[in-house]
C-alpha cells in the first residue's frame, strides 16, 4: 500500500444471500484515500455507495457479507514510521478491535439525522454516549466536549440543546448534532453518507461549507457519498463513479468533470442541468433503466445502456481498471482492449 | 409531566360516576325490590322483621321513590362508605371485600410484574435471534400459551400437583392462615401460594406480550439509530437494550391500559376453580345468588381498579416517552 494513503480499499466484494438468489451489492471496488483529501463516490440509487462504506465500517448486517478484497486502514500512531496497518475486512465487526476503530477513528455521518437519532433519548445523552465509548472521561467532561463540538459545528445555544430531543430541532441543526457527534473523538477518517439529501438547498449549502471548513481545521480525510454530481463539484478533491456495484471511472474532480473518459461519467454529466441551457430544452437522460443486482448482465454491467457499447465484447467480457495519465482510472474497453477481468 | 398527570385524575371521579350509574342499573335489573327478597330470605332463615323495620329499610333505600332518587341515596351511602348489606351472607359488603379486594389487588399486581419480567426476555431474545430454536419454541409455546384457556391449564397444573406429587395447590393460605389477622408469618405463606396462580394467570399474557414485543422489535432493528449506534462503535447488547428494546416496550405499555383491567377482573373462573379468595368468586356467587348489592359493589370495585390500571398505564407512558409529555402538557 502506497505510504500515502490512509485507506485503501482494494477489490472489496461485498454479497446479500438471500433466497431469491444473490446480490453482488459491491462487486470488485477499489479506491483509495489520502490524509486530508475529500474522495467523493457518486453513482445512482441502488449502485452499492452505502454497501461499501458499511464494509469498511464493519456494520454490513445479515443476510449480507464481505467476501472478499481488502480495506486497508492505517491505525493512529506514533510518527509515520510506527504507523500500523491493519485490513478492517478481516477484523470481526462486532469485535472489540473493529468498535474501538469505529467512532473513534472512523466516524460517519448518516443520510437521514431524523431517523440516525433516537426520540425517546435526549441530544446530550447520544452526544455524551459517543464522547465516553471512547475517551474514559467523567460525564461532566463528556457533557463539556460534547457543548465544545456543537459550538464548532454552529449550533446555537448548545448547552440547551443538550436536554432536548431530535425532534424539537429543525432538519438542519439536527445534521449539524450528527456532525458534533461524528467528530466526537476527532476521527482521521469521516465517512458522510448522502448528508444533505434530506435538508433544504440552502440548509444543504451551509452543511458543505461546515464539512469543508472542518475538514481543513482538523485535517481529517473525507468520504463523501451523493448522486449529487453539484455536490460533488463543491466538495471534493477526488471522485469515484459507481455503476452497479462496480467501478466506471476514479480520478481528480476536475478530470472528472473536464475530460471525463467513461460513457457512463459522460452520461451522468450530460444529466445535470446547466444554467446556460436553454429553459425548454428536454434534460438528456440515460437510456433504459438499471438492471436488477440480482440478474447483472454479462460482462461490462453498464453496456445494455452504454451509447458506445461494442457488440460482442462488452456484453461478453468485464472490463478491469486501467490507469491513464494524470490519476484518473477507467474501466472500459474503449480504453485499453486487453484489460479484462479473469 | 404534572400537568399531564393532574389533568388524568380530574378525568377519574367523573369515569367513576357514569360506572356507578352502570352498576346501579344492574342491581336494579332482577325483578323484585331488594327489601322484599331480604324479608323473604329472613322468613327463609326462619328470623323475621317487623313492620317498622321494614317500612325504615324501605326509607332508607327510597323503594317507594322514583328511580334516580334510589340511585341518588345509594350514591350518597356509597360515598359514605356504607356499601350496604349482603343478602346471602347477612353481613355488611365493605368487610366481605376489603379483605378480598386487597388480595386481588396484591395478586394482579405480582401477576402483572411477573408478565413483563417474562414476556420483555422473551421477546427480545426471540426477536434478535429470528428463526433459531430458541425463536420457534417460543413461538410455539407462545401459541399454545393463548390458545389454551386459563382455567384448563389450572385443572390441569391442579391435577397434575396432586397425581403425581399428592399436593393440594388451591387457596393462597394454608388452612392455618386463612383467617388470621395479617402477620409476617401469613405474608411468607402468602408467598409460598401465590406463584403458582400468578404463573397461571400470567402465561396467557405473557405470551401475548412477547410476541408483541417481537414484532415491534423485529421492526425496531432495521432503523437507522441501530446502524448510527454501531458506527459510534457501541457493543451490539448494549445497544440493542437502550434503543430497540426501550422504543419497542412503550407500545407495550399502552397495551398495560387493557391488560392491567384484564387480569383483575378475567381471573374468574380460574379463581374459583383455584379457590381464590378475590373477589371474582364472590362475585359469581353473589349473582348466582342475586345478592344484587353485593353484585354492584364488586362490580363498580372492578371499574376502579380499571380505572387505575388506565392511569397508571398513561402515566408510565408518558414517563417513557418524551413525545406524548410534550404532547399533552
Ligand atoms: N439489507 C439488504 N438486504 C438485501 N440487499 C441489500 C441490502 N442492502 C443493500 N442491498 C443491495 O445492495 C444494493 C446497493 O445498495 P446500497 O444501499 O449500497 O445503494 P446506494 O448506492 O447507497 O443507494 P442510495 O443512493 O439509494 O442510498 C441494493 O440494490 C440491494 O440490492
Ligand atoms: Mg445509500
Amino acid at each position: 500500500m502506497n505510504p500515502d494513503h490512509i485507506l485503501s480499499v482494494r477489490d472489496l466484494k461485498t454479497r446479500f444471500l438471500m433466497d431469491e438468489g444473490t446480490a453482488k451489492a459491491v462487486d470488485g471496488v477499489s479506491f483509495d484515500v489520502s490524509p486530508g483529501q475529500v474522495v467523493g463516490i457518486v453513482g445512482e440509487s441502488g449502485c452499492g455507495k452505502s454497501v461499501t462504506i458499511k464494509s469498511i465500517l464493519g456494520i454490513v448486517q445479515k443476510p449480507g457479507e464481505v467476501v472478499g478484497g481488502e480495506i486497508l486502514f492505517r491505525q493512529r500512531g506514533n510518527g509515520a514510521a510506527a504507523a500500523e496497518m491493519v485490513d478492517l475486512a478481516k477484523l470481526d465487526g462486532r469485535g472489540k478491535e473493529m468498535r474501538a476503530i469505529r467512532g473513534s477513528d472512523i466516524a460517519l455521518i448518516p443520510q437521514e439525522p431524523m431517523a440516525a437519532l433516537s426520540p425517546v433519548h435526549t441530544i446530550g445523552n447520544q452526544l455524551v454516549e459517543a464522547v465516553r465509548l471512547h475517551q474514559d472521561v467523567s460525564k461532566r467532561r463528556a457533557e463539556e466536549l460534547a457543548i465544545e463540538r456543537m459550538t464548532e459545528v454552529g449550533v446555537p445555544n448548545p448547552a440547551e440543546r443538550m436536554s432536548m430531543y431530535s425532534w424539537e430541532l429543525s432538519g438542519g441543526l439536527r445534521q449539524r448534532v450528527m456532525i458534533a457527534m461524528a467528530l466526537s473523538c476527532s476521527p482521521r477518517l469521516l465517512i458522510a453518507d448522502e448528508p444533505t439529501t434530506a435538508i433544504d438547498v440552502t440548509t444543504q449549502a451551509q452543511v458543505l461549507r461546515l464539512l469543508r471548513g472542518l475538514q481543513q481545521n482538523h485535517g481529517m480525510a473525507i468520504i463523501f457519498i451523493t448522486h449529487d454530481l453539484g455536490v460533488i463539484a463543491q466538495v471534493a478533491d477526488y471522485v469515484v463513479v459507481m455503476y452497479l456495484g462496480r467501478v466506471m471511472e476514479t480520478g481528480p474532480v476536475d478530470d472528472i468533470f473536464h475530460n471525463p473518459q467513461h460513457p457512463y461519467t459522460r452520461a451522468l454529466l450530460e444529466s445535470i442541468p446547466s444554467v446556460h441551457a436553454l429553459s425548454r430544452e428536454p434534460l438528456p437522460t440515460i437510456e433504459g433503466s438499471i438492471p436488477h443486482p440480482f440478474n447483472r448482465p454479462a460482462g461490462c454491467p453498464f453496456a445494455p445502456r452504454c451509447v458506445a457499447a461494442m457488440p460482442g465484447k462488452c456484453d461478453r467480457r468485464t472490463p478491469k481498471p486501467t490507469q491513464l495519465n494524470g490519476g484518473q482510472s477507467v474501466s472500459c474497453f474503449l480504453h485499453n482492449d486487453a484489460a479484462e477481468e479473469d | 409531566m404534572l400537568v399531564y398527570i393532574v389533568k388524568r385524575l380530574l378525568l377519574l371521579p367523573l369515569l367513576l360516576l357514569v360506572f356507578s350509574v352502570i352498576a346501579f342499573i344492574l342491581i336494579q335489573a332482577p325483578p323484585g325490590d331488594f327489601v322484599t327478597s331480604y324479608v323473604a330470605e329472613l322468613a327463609a332463615s326462619g328470623s323475621s322483621m317487623d313492620r317498622l323495620q321494614i317500612d325504615a329499610l324501605r326509607e332508607l333505600y327510597g323503594l317507594d321513590r322514583p328511580g334516580y332518587v334510589q340511585y341518588f341515596k345509594w350514591l350518597t351511602r356509597m360515598l359514605q362508605g356504607d356499601l350496604g348489606v349482603s343478602l346471602d351472607f347477612q353481613k355488611p359488603i365493605s368487610e366481605l371485600i376489603g379483605q378480598r379486594l386487597l388480595l386481588t389487588v396484591i395478586l394482579g399486581l405480582s401477576t402483572f410484574l411477573f408478565t413483563f419480567a417474562v414476556a420483555i426476555p422473551i421477546g427480545t431474545i426471540s426477536a434478535t435471534r429470528q428463526y433459531s430454536f430458541f425463536d420457534y419454541f417460543f413461538t410455539v409455546f407462545n401459541y399454545v400459551g393463548v390458545a389454551t384457556p386459563t382455567f384448563m391449564t389450572a385443572l390441569i397444573l391442579m391435577w397434575l400437583a396432586f397425581s403425581k406429587l399428592g399436593i393440594t395447590i388451591t387457596g393462597l393460605f394454608s388452612p392455618e392462615f386463612a383467617d388470621e389477622p395479617w402477620s409476617f408469618a401469613r405474608t411468607v405463606d402468602l408467598g409460598k401460594h401465590i406463584w403458582l396462580p400468578i404463573v397461571i394467570l400470567g402465561m396467557d399474557g405473557t405470551a401475548r406480550l412477547a410476541r408483541i414485543l417481537r414484532a415491534n422489535l423485529l421492526d425496531e432493528l432495521n432503523k437507522p439509530y441501530m446502524e448510527m449506534a454501531r458506527a459510534k462503535g457501541m457493543p451490539e447488547w448494549r445497544l440493542i437494550m437502550k434503543y430497540p428494546v426501550r422504543l419497542a416496550i412503550n407500545p407495550l405499555v399502552s397495551s398495560l391500559g387493557w391488560y392491567l383491567p384484564l387480569i383483575f377482573s378475567g381471573s374468574l373462573i380460574v379463581a374459583t376453580v383455584l379457590n381464590l379468595p378475590t373477589i371474582g368468586p364472590l362475585l359469581l356467587r353473589s349473582l348466582i345468588g342475586q345478592d344484587m348489592f353485593l353484585a354492584g359493589a364488586i362490580v363498580l370495585s372492578y371499574f376502579g381498579l380499571a380505572v387505575i390500571g388506565t392511569l397508571l398505564s398513561d402515566i408510565l407512558l408518558a414517563w417513557l416517552d418524551p413525545r406524548i409529555r410534550m404532547e399533552e402538557a
